[in-house]
């Protein structure tokens, strides 16, 4: 009996041990043959589709194959893996600010050591490869970008208004005035509810005005925290956010409504019959909204945008953005055939042509893309006389949060926005270092 | 213990006896052991040891995190919207079971009556959340209503609320001279609808031990119903009483699916929980995230200590 009972605790040990040691080996994957490599990122449903559709050329020509984690958790899950000594061969992550802050940890592998540097000068804009590099080494490669400085309309109801697009801030406000008087619709939609997210959107706003008032250097400043929150430049592009929110009649439903609308939900309002709202800014990725919600309007002509409009002409043509960064936790033939590839214009343009799409890599055609509207986008991207990424993204991530909150907080209550900046200002202070 | 295994101990020697009873608890409880030490007792002091050093758990830093948390904002926020749960969830969900309880004993669809009002125990409260999410869809006046609260509030004449970003009410304000947060109330409200049920059933249950003799001697010396439930009903269950508070209080300090998928924390409702896991996943601040979550079991603690001090007592008059 006791011969037995120890025999059993002994295999449950064994047990034990096994699955906790199979755990820990699972991740390591050495060897030169090109194998499973595993990716996280925040992609599914269609998204992922098409990054399946991109990826599956390369697991045809090298036999290796592609497992992939979908999490809208990102960050979390990260987070977790990294701690356990068991992070993803592969993160595809939406954020550089992240990206700079696993690359300060030394938890990132460095990109220059295996890919052609040269090629990458060739294919990629200097902007683009500065982004990626932390302390003169390229951590990341940046695909499937998005311009954020798109203001979406429908040109049907402009044209049979009389409407005329704004070139400038100015006009823009003076064409909200004017839809306003003539109580046929509100001039803007605005919605900012996103989740844990919530406030991004607004936060857009007011990093495209800061670009666009102010130009690239105070806006660096300002991602670099350079200049604190509590400077005037940034506290006027806050108030000039306000000035569409908060003005009685620009909004329907006012703040509230803003604060409490889906910001996927906000994009239908200028293309509802009949239309709530004249207006509605938000990036590129919005045409997906657009057209999923209304298949039978057609892109260009019952939709489009106009370029967010110029405020100090020397900045115009300015335009913020976003864009998804490669980054690779493990070196090992997987990883860089994979990255190699992701980086090529070949794969690249896979996905673009299936719409959904904007390439950093400047070979590949704008032929490529599948609507106007797409290729449009794509243009303005290349085309910017400023291209500056959207600036919560480049924050680290706990300013970001505070940056989101306080936009929330700014639209609950308009008379705080000093407390508020001085607010975020204390947590940059604690996290920029 | 000597008595159940007759066969193993009948051939050995009385020292060797001595030893295996003292050994054997031991080793019976040795995998549970395993389990609470790997599990409970190791997290508790390795989270204790984080909440004393920095960021990314590289240096001792003292006390600083404590000082840091209960200096901000954010957590005296988070901290009063955990006592008002504390206080509306706890009372709420108890007294509602309570009633409930009572009058369903009374009735002969009495199953029927608990089964509906249970059934939200048995969602996921993450489901619960998001059923909610949409009960209390907002949109603007002048727009189809799509959540249910406020259809039906707009189809009496009332003016659409934003239950989960309205800050305050402004009448209800007035009249506690503060600002008091709608939102948190929604939410509360959720936590409510869901624990009812239990509090109803495990109420119920003490309910039915009652025995019948006492009533009925109650009932014979001309007390009415009112004062039987004041006087005998109502003594007579609370311990019970006692464990459904327990279990709330636990259960409110501990709130987080439900704060965290309706609002994710956004528009001050806030609670310890939500923002021990910012800090922990989005800002990676090891030690800020520690420290709030070894507030949290400090305020926790005194509850367990008492439901463990009261069913000792319970034991002990048995």
């Amino acid at each position: 009996m006791k011969q037995k009972k120890k025999t059993l605790l002994i295999i449950i040990a064994a047990m034990l041990t096994t699955v906790l040691t199979l755990a820990g080996c699972q991740a390591g994957t050495t060897g030169e043959k090109i194998g499973t490599v595993n990716v996280l990122g925040v992609w599914g449903g269609e998204e992922l589709a098409n990054f399946q559709a991109m990826v599956a050329p390369w697991e045809q020509q090298t036999g290796g194959a592609m497992g992939f984690s979908g999490t809208r958790d990102l960050i979390a899950i990260l987070t977790t893996r990294i701690q356990a000594g068991n992070p993803p061969d592969v993160a595809i992550l939406p954020n550089p600010g992240q990206m700079i802050e696993l690359a300060g940890d030394k938890k990132l592998v460095a990109l220059n050591t295996f890919l052609d540097m040269n090629k990458v000068k060739q294919e990629y804009a200097q902007g683009w490869i500065d982004l990626g590099t932390v302390d003169s080494k390229l951590y990341g490669i940046f695909m499937k970008a998005d311009s954020k400085g798109t203001v979406w309309y429908n040109p049907k109801v402009f044209q049979e208004n009389g409407w005329t697009v704004p070139a400038t801030w100015d006009e823009m406000i003076s064409l909200s005035d004017t839809i306003v008087s003539s109580g046929k619709m509100a001039p803007w939609s605005v919605a900012i509810e996103s989740g844990e997210a919530s406030g991004w959107p607004a936060t857009d706003w007011i990093g495209e005005i800061l670009l666009h008032e102010f130009g690239g250097k105070v806006y660096d400043d300002w991602v670099s925290h350079s200049i604190p929150w509590t400077d005037s430049r940034i506290k006027a592009s806050w108030e000039k956010f306000g000035q569409i929110v908060l003005t009685q009649g620009y909004v329907p439903g006012g703040a509230i409504a803003a604060l409490a609308t889906n910001f996927v939900d906000g994009s239908y309002l200028p293309f509802e019959d009949p239309p709530k709202a004249a207006m509605y800014y938000l990036g590129a990725f919005t045409q997906g909204f657009i057209a999923d919600q209304f298949p039978e309007l057609k892109a260009g002509e019952d939709y489009s945008f106009f370029p967010f409009p110029a405020i100090d002409p020397a900045y115009a043509g300015g335009v913020t953005g976003g864009a998804n960064v490669v980054v690779i936790f493990k070196d090992n033939v997987t990883t860089r055939s994979f990255v190699e590839y992701l980086a090529s214009p070949a794969a690249q343009q896979i996905w673009v042509t299936r719409g959904g799409f904007t390439a950093v890599n400047k070979n590949v055609s704008l032929d490529a893309y599948p609507n106007p509207l797409a290729r449009k986008a794509a243009e303005q991207l290349t085309s910017a006389t400023i291209f500056r990424f959207d600036a919560d993204d480049n924050m680290p991530s706990a300013v970001q949060k505070a940056f989101w909150e306080g936009a929330l907080a700014y639209l609950q209550n308009p008379s705080q926005l000093d407390s508020i900046l001085a607010n975020i200002e204390a947590t940059a202070k604690n996290a920029y270092k | 213990m000597v008595k159940a295994f007759p066969g193993v101990f009948s051939r050995t020697r009385r020292q060797d006896i001595n030893r295996r009873v003292r050994v054997l608890p031991w080793l019976w409880l040795l995998p549970a052991l395993f389990f609470i030490i790997l599990f409970l007792v190791y997290p508790t002091i390795e989270t204790l040891r984080l909440s004393f050093m920095n960021q990314d758990s590289s240096a001792y830093i003292g006390a600083e995190n404590y000082q840091y948390i209960f200096a901000s904002s954010a957590t005296r926020t988070a901290l009063l919207n955990n006592a008002l749960w504390l206080v509306l969830f706890t009372v709420l969900a108890t007294g509602l079971g309570l009633i409930f309880a009572v009058l369903t004993g009374k009735v002969r669809y009495e199953s029927l009556a608990k089964a509906a009002i249970f059934i939200p125990m048995a969602i996921s409260f993450v489901a619960a959340a998001v059923i909610w999410r949409f009960m209390y869809a907002f949109r603007p006046e002048g727009f189809t209503q799509t959540g249910l609260v406020n259809a039906i509030g707009t189809g009496i004449g009332l003016e659409p609320v934003a239950w989960l970003v309205e800050h305050t009410l402004p009448y209800i304000d007035v009249l506690l001279s503060g600002p008091l947060h709608i939102n948190n109330f929604a939410i509360v409200a959720v936590g409510v609808w869901m624990w009812t049920g239990f509090a109803m059933v495990v109420l119920s249950a003490g309910l039915k031990g009652i025995s019948t003799e006492v009533l009925e001697a109650a009932h014979v010396d001309g007390a009415n119903e009112w004062q039987i439930f004041w006087r005998i009903i109502l003594p007579i269950l609370s311990p019970t009483i006692a464990v459904v508070v327990t279990t709330l209080v636990i259960q409110a300090l501990k709130n987080f699916d439900m704060v965290w998928v309706m609002t994710a924390g956004n528009y001050g409702t806030d609670v310890v929980a939500t923002l021990m896991f910012k800090e922990m996943f989005n800002f990676r601040n090891f030690g800020w995230a520690s420290a709030l979550a070894v507030v949290l079991l400090v305020a926790i603690l005194p509850v367990v200590l008492i439901n463990i001090r009261r069913f000792r007592a319970q034991e002990e008059t048995r």
